[in-house]
């Protein structure tokens, strides 16, 4: 427990944490102070002068100083006063100064309605203008398709280089310049580089950065209609709040969660939604033998026929799609003809991960959790680009390091800068082994490259050395020892050392390394957790509901036992490779298709019915760490876009299938889940049930400014309509209704009065920068066995051994364009690399071939011609290939691929 | 007189070389305290001497020292920095000093680092003085050239690197956690205390920062004691002063005089008054940073409390004068342009303040001035007052518009009320 | 790239520091000096010498006075505008020197030749005005001292 300080403000005694700064302690009181330069999770630097409080010595004395509350500590019997007419004439003075030259054009701001520079002159009373002098200008630069750059609204509160070089890690942004000239951006201009620029918007307290894709389709803040909502573009199940007006999602912006991810985003994240806006969205029944949309009636009554009673049919389920989804095709098909719909691979791999978290002693680390590491081993996979928040938290826990030089120098932690200088290079530890150079490498302590089978060996050597009951491995090279030695003994003099490993590297075998080092330590009695990446936003979810792969449905295809197949939301030419969809296309009589854009399977099936996007649906999804987390409706989609889960109960009714369900809200199909697996017993646990009300009233989508809703119909008609009932939440979508703060779950929104900004999340937590009041929402699915009993994994493989002419190819992750949905949105497709091979230029000159030609090589019987890419730092004998990118979908790797040029001597 | 630190500089104004300076007694000093004195006695004497910061703020030297981590357990390396980035407009003493003698500033050094028990230490030099940079190279090499810098100096245990860094100018490198910023190679933006530099200071290793007149105090202290020290002032404070003038006086330049010599003396005995045709009218005693005082103010003791009484600050004892034929509103801006442009930009009162106090007293100057201008420059002196802005610089360029406005409020008003600089075209003088 | 003359200089700075990113003002001012300012790709080579990113090492260059970020001409003449020449008119010899070399303060002769720039104090108040021509100092600056000056700078080649 922290120890607690009593201190006065404005005469009044409260209880506060002691050595908080004071500008903290005060918001979590629930004062309102002003401040720019300050944010909860980058701490104070003390640079903007907002935050100006006075402080008292004692009872006695009236004169007092003004010190800024933001670097100074809150210690027993602090007296400080807020509301002291000096101290507020200096608060607004600092925002006249600000407003010298800050451009009068919030009318044309992005930011305005929404603004924090607003917000707080509001605040200060500053409201008339004394400066009569010209204002400052500055040139604005292309900063990338995320990003919009307008300099001239600058408070130089040097957040943004706070975040991006600082936290985030980004090196190609900075601020330039000296006195009043001071600018804010990249050395030349171009696309911003760091995975993570995209929180500049939500960081800048005006309208310096803003969302550039939201700029396309602008609309002021409060008319847009909001709902929680889960990120959908990586398994660590971000918590966002998209934002739509007339039917189109208009941004993403960060849902904080205490436990997940906090204050940020990443940019896929955060700029992949545009694919619910786009073309290639299905938004009505198609059917194969008509080129126009068909009615609903005749798409059901054509379904009921083939899904008749008796005929044989498979459901492919997906790991994008809710479980909801998922089980409500369950259902229908019955479990025993149920698929989920991942590779073959990736559903062993998933398997692996759930039987090590849900029967070894290591617990399942949260994002924040990972953050707070003392040490921490990464082992085959690249989280920047498969789970970019997770490198970010990874980032701060190397961070962390420098904090126990601060206590022995008596620096407070949130004292930012003298934190960074008292540290300078010192890190805590970080080892990351994977197949190919990584980012966070940049802040690592070792690293090390190898080939899949290499990185388990390492892995196992670490799990040996910790405990000498997990196998040892054999023929372990001399210097490999010495890397696990070291690594070994670092993770056991930690604390909470934290082991990260995923999916990526599509090898069991480091899974199980990565189990066997996290248990042995365990066994040591460290609390060490594990951190599996996984590749999407329900994989985890999916794989506690059912086994089979797409590679099993094929088999039951070939095995002749199907009619009709049902895939739900899922592109099977990305699941395996295209001859075998192709095959199995052309084996099953029917294929009915429910999905929301169109993908090379949804052209195949004989019939598609319009799924629901994540905004125009709830449902549930279980991120990385096994949490299940409720994502809400936003808007109501135009034509006949229904829930998947929606579309299957109505095919089952009609088609008078035995698993007939009576289904009216998603409250009564998570029952269903719950009641019928086990792994799902306590989902609902922190849900709020539908018919939750606060004195009587719904939790409104819509803010209390939300305008033009009587006009907004009007060339339709002058009725005003009647709001669309919702029969899942207790939202509506409305702007009646209950405006005070609902529970944490379902905060559509973050406003307070006077706090109009980003920034009134304050006002929503438990203390500044803690768990959102009430407890952070989701629920964890299961915990690890305390006193297990389960042996050491015992299958060490052999050492890579590199072949002639061949090589042994492994995915390579990029943020975007490896994942699925995001890629459908321009601005992230405007920022995938194309199709390459990567390969060590000493490989390449062994195959005469040289960066940016073309090499052949074949791949399980396939030919692919690929520009090479140098990546110096490959072990030899491996290559990658682009993960998910455009004509290598379906790739099952690592795999062998064999040369075709013409190799030397 | 006794002038230790000048009083035995050639008259040509070139430098001393090392035998030079060995035959008038140099490194005798440094000798006596690296092989004869613990750190913690060299830290008492120079405490006891009274010895105060000369670069402005005035702190107690020895007391400044103690703060430093000693012994075994002590983070290593430890740095010693020497502050010769002197930029204040209106100072250039240290320049003098590093010119005309750079073995004593290097002989001050040696002492104080090893009353530290420093491993390294730097010269932060300002860019533009070129010929202190070359023989302050020169000197160095010199030293080392006789192990009065290197390892083991004077047969001691004791090891000490020293290194020659010259800025690119920017007044605000001479703040002295702003200089740590920029000698790492950083933007010079200060940082905020505590942590202290002492403590947390070059590359977060134990750090102390000195002024070069300060340091050149240290040998003289060394060799001869702290009685005789005290005994060379006229005031409380320890030992000689180098004082300076310019302006329109007959001879402007410095002199080493002893501690609390008046202004009056300094200006009318050593300037020798005011030129031909000229009044004096006030002056800035201390560098650009300093109230501006007035006639009654003249009989006042250079030192750090007598200047304090009389409402302004000693900072570097150099000041400018202003005459009758300078116009005090074209002074003020004149001040104030350079604080504005010299802002490290990093907080807001003195960031976006300055400039709006620079150009209300162009306005007012260039007879654009309005009613309402008096009382707002007023309120902006109060808003980037001490503890207000993130540094001392603000303050600084607060305290000559503070004073200006109530001494000269008569000028301000007719500046405005007539429309005109009532001094001349050019808003400065007549001739 | 660097020149061996350069690269022998960089070396030389790189060794009194501990962290090599402490020599970048060093640095800076070695390629100005060879160069006549710094470049944009000066820029790249010196952060790529230093292990910066350009980003890092332009903040600090664009952050002092007298780091050039601009081609300046063969001679720079820095001008004190401080307190002490305001007050002994330094006004009048800017005056004559943007009439001489017909340019304003910041700008640059269209022979490439000057560029005129006002620096804070540069610590020669006793000798007022002064003004520093090429790292020369000069002092009690009148019309036919500059006259003098310049007329030496169109002899020398820079
Ligand atoms: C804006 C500003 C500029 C300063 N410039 C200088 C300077 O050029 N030289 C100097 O010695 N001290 C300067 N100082 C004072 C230093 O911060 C520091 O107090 C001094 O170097 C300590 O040395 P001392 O104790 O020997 O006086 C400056 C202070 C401020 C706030
Ligand atoms: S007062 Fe503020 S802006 Fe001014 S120099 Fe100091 S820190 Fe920089
Ligand atoms: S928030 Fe405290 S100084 Fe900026």
């Amino acid at each position: 427990m922290a120890k607690m300080a009593t201190i006065y403000i404005d005469n009044k005694p409260y209880t506060v944490k002691e050595g908080d700064n004071l500008l903290h302690a005060c918001l979590s009181l629930g004062f309102d102070i002003p401040y720019f330069c300050w944010h909860p999770a980058m701490h104070s630097v003390g640079a903007c002068r907002q935050c100006a409080v006075k402080q008292f010595k004692d009872e006695n004395d009236t004169l007092g100083r003004i010190v800024m509350s933001c670097m100074t500590p809150a210690v027993e019997g602090t007296r400080i006063s807020i509301d002291d007419e000096e101290v507020r004439a200096f608060r607004k003075s600092i925002i006249e100064f600000l407003m010298t030259n800050h451009p009068h054009d919030c009318p044309v701001c992005d930011e305005g309605g929404e603004c924090h520079l607003q917000d707080m002159t509001v605040m200060t009373g500053h409201s008339y203008r004394r400066f009569r002098f010209k204002k400052r200008t500055y040139r604005n630069q292309y900063l990338g398709p995320f990003v919009n750059h307008e300099m001239n609204r600058c408070i130089q509160c040097y957040r943004c280089v706070r975040f991006y070089r600082d936290y985030a890690g980004g090196r190609d942004f900075g601020a330039f310049a000296s006195h009043h000239h001071v600018y804010f951006g990249r050395h030349k201009e171009g696309a911003l580089e760091n995975e993570f620029s995209g929180n500049l918007v939500e960081i800048c307290p005006t309208g310096v950065f803003t969302d550039k894709t939201f700029k396309r389709h602008y609309t002021r803040k409060w008319d847009l209609q909001t709902a929680p909502s889960v990120c959908v573009h990586c398994g660590l199940g971000c918590n966002t709040i998209p934002g739509e007006r007339y039917g189109l999602l208009r941004r993403i912006q960060n849902r904080y969660n205490g436990a997940v991810n906090g204050y940020f985003l990443c940019d896929r994240g955060r700029f992949g939604y545009e694919f619910v806006n786009a073309e290639r969205r299905i938004r009505q029944p198609l059917m194969k033998r008509s080129s126009l949309p068909v009615p609903r009636e005749e798409v059901m009554q054509h379904l009921s026929r083939l899904i008749y009673f008796g005929a044989r049919v498979i459901g492919i389920g997906s790991p994008r799609a809710s479980l909801e989804g998922n089980f409500a095709l369950r259902s229908l098909v019955g479990e025993d003809h149920f698929y989920t719909g991942v590779s073959a691979m990736d559903a062993r791999l998933l398997e692996k991960i759930i039987m090590v978290l849900a029967k070894g002693p290591a617990r399942s680390s949260s994002l924040a959790e990972a953050g707070a590491a003392d040490a921490v081993f990464v082992l085959g996979e690249d989280v920047t680009n498969s789970a970019p928040l997770l490198a970010l938290s990874l980032r701060q826990s190397v961070r962390l390091k420098p904090m126990e030089i601060d206590k022995r120098l008596h620096i407070p932690e949130w004292d930012d800068s003298a934190v960074r200088n008292a540290a300078q290079q010192e890190k805590r530890p970080l080892f990351v082994a994977t197949p190919y150079r990584t980012k966070l490498e940049e802040v690592s302590t070792q690293a090390y490259h190898a080939a899949p089978d290499d990185l388990a060996r390492l892995g196992f050597a670490v799990a040996h050395e910790l405990d000498n009951r997990s196998p040892a491995v054999k023929g372990l090279p001399k210097k490999l020892h010495t890397l696990a030695e070291g690594i070994a003994r670092v993770l056991s003099q930690a604390e909470h050392p934290l082991i990260v490993s995923g999916t990526g590297c599509g090898s069991e075998a480091v899974l199980e390394s990565a189990a066997n080092v996290a248990w042995a330590l365990c066994r040591k009695n460290r609390s060490a957790d594990l951190c599996f990446a996984v590749p999407e936003c329900n994989s985890l979810g999916l794989a506690l509901m059912g086994e089979g792969s797409v590679s099993d449905a094929f088999k039951a295809v070939h095995d002749g036992a199907v009619d009709t197949a049902i895939i739900l939301e899922n592109d099977l030419y990305l699941r395996a490779e295209t001859e075998d969809v192709n095959s199995f296309f052309d084996k099953v009589r029917n294929v009915i298709v429910i999905d929301h854009s169109v993908t090379g399977t949804a052209s195949k099936a004989d019939v598609v019915v319009p799924a629901a996007a994540f905004a125009e649906g709830d449902g549930t999804l279980v991120n990385n760490e096994g949490r299940a987390q409720r994502f809400y409706q936003v808007f109501v989609p135009d034509r006949d876009i229904e829930e998947s889960w929606r579309w299957l109960r109505d095919i089952m009714a009609a088609s008078g299938r035995p698993g007939l369900k009576h289904w009216t809200g998603l409250d009564d199909i998570v029952q269903a889940m719950s009641n019928s697996i086990k792994a799902f017993k306590n989902i609902a646990e922190s849900n709020v049930p539908a018919g939750y009300r606060i004195t009587g009233q719904h939790i409104p989508r819509q803010p209390h400014r939300y305008s033009g809703r009587t006009a907004m119909h009007a060339n339709i008609s002058v009725v005003e309509p009647k709001p669309p009932e919702d029969k899942d939440s207790p939202l509506s979508f409305s702007m009646e209704g209950f405006s005070g703060q609902p529970p944490a779950g379902l905060i559509p929104r973050f406003w307070a009065p006077g706090w109009n900004s980003v920034q009134a999340l304050n006002k929503f937590q438990s203390e500044v920068g803690g768990p959102l009041t009430g407890g952070d929402p989701g629920q964890r699915l299961f915990e690890p066995v305390q006193e297990s009993t389960v042996s050491y994994f015992d299958e060490v493989p052999g050492a890579f051994s590199p072949r002639e002419n061949e090589l042994l190819l492994v995915r390579v992750y990029h943020i975007f364009g490896s994942e699925e949905l995001s890629a459908m949105s321009p601005c992230i497709a405007e920022s995938a690399p194309g199709p390459y091979i990567g390969l060590k230029p000493e490989d390449a000159e062994l195959f005469q071939v040289s960066e940016g030609r073309d090499v052949r090589i074949s791949i399980n019987d396939k030919e692919y011609s690929l520009p090479v890419k140098y990546l110096p730092e490959l072990p030899s004998g491996v290559g990658v290939l682009p993960a998910g990118l455009r004509g290598l979908e379906g790739l099952e790797l690592p795999a062998w691929g064999r040369i075709n040029n013409q190799a030397k001597g | 007189m006794e002038r230790p630190l000048t009083g035995s500089m050639r008259p040509d104004g070139l430098p001393l070389s090392i035998k030079d300076y060995e035959d008038k007694g140099g490194y005798q000093a440094a000798r006596k305290a690296v092989t004869g004195m613990s750190p913690k006695e060299v830290q008492d004497l120079a405490k006891d001497a009274n010895l105060r910061g000369r670069g402005g703020a005035g702190f107690n030297t020895g007391m400044k020292w103690s703060f430093v981590p000693m012994g075994d357990s002590a983070p290593r390396p430890k740095y010693f920095v020497v502050n010769a980035d002197e930029m204040e407009p209106g100072t250039f003493k240290d320049r003098m000093l590093m010119e005309g003698n750079p073995h004593q500033l290097i002989e001050g050094t040696i002492i104080a680092a090893y009353a530290i028990e420093a491993d390294i230490s730097y010269i932060f030099l300002r860019g533009e003085y070129k010929i202190c940079e070359k023989r302050l190279a020169a000197a160095i090499a010199e030293a080392y050239s006789r192990h009065y810098l290197g390892k083991k100096i004077f047969g001691s245990g004791y090891n000490l690197e020293m290194r020659l860094h010259t800025s690119a100018g920017r007044y605000i490198c001479g703040e002295e956690t702003a200089l740590l910023n920029s000698l790492e190679g950083k933007r010079a933006i200060p940082r905020a205390r505590p942590p202290f530099p002492q403590v947390s200071g070059l590359w977060g290793k134990p750090t102390v920062v000195n002024n070069v007149e300060t340091l050149c105090n240290v040998p003289h202290i060394i060799n001869n004691g702290a009685e005789w020290y005290k005994g060379l002032s006229r005031s409380q404070y320890g030992g000689t002063k180098i004082y300076g003038v310019s302006g329109r006086v007959k001879t402007p330049g410095l002199w080493e005089l002893p501690m609390g010599t008046t202004i009056r003396e300094i200006i009318w005995e050593h300037a020798r008054g005011m030129r031909e045709g000229y009044q004096f009218r006030s002056v800035i005693p201390g560098g650009a940073s300093t109230e501006f005082l007035t006639e009654e103010h003249l009989d006042v003791q250079m030192d750090f409390d007598s200047m304090q009484k009389a409402g302004s600050r000693l900072g570097t004892g150099t000041m400018i004068v202003i005459d009758d034929h300078t116009c005090p509103v074209g002074a003020v801006h004149n001040l104030e342009q350079f604080f504005a442009r010299e802002s490290c930009g990093w907080c807001t009162p003195c960031r976006e303040g300055l400039p709006w106090i620079a150009n209300i007293l162009h306005a007012i100057e260039n007879g654009q001035g309005r009613p309402e201008d008096l009382e707002i420059l007023a309120q902006h002196t109060d808003s980037l007052w001490l503890n207000k802005t993130f540094c001392a610089l603000a303050p600084g360029a607060m305290e000559p518009l503070r004073s200006a406005l109530q001494i000269f409020r008569e000028d301000f008003i007719r500046h405005i009320k007539e429309g005109k600089c009532t001094y001349g075209k050019n808003g400065n003088n007549l001739h | 790239m660097f020149t061996e003359k350069e690269k022998k200089e960089l070396e030389k700075e790189l060794s009194h520091y501990d962290y090599k990113r402490a020599a970048c003002i060093e640095a800076l001012k070695i390629v100005q000096r060879n160069r006549g300012w710094v470049s944009d790709d000066s820029i790249l080579d010196i952060a790529e010498f230093l292990e910066m990113t350009p980003d890092e090492l332009d903040g600090v260059a664009t952050f002092y006075n007298l780091i050039f970020r601009r081609q300046v001409g063969s001679h720079v003449i820095l001008i004190c505008d401080s307190i002490s020449c305001w007050v002994m008119r330094y006004e009048d010899i800017l005056g004559y020197l943007q009439e001489r070399l017909g340019i304003r303060p910041g700008e640059t002769t269209a022979d490439g030749k000057f560029t005129l720039l006002p620096v804070p104090c540069l610590g020669a108040c006793d000798g007022a005005p002064a003004i520093m021509v090429d790292e020369t100092l000069y002092i009690n600056v009148n019309r036919a001292l500059l006259d003098d000056i310049l007329c030496a700078c169109d002899r020398r080649q820079p």
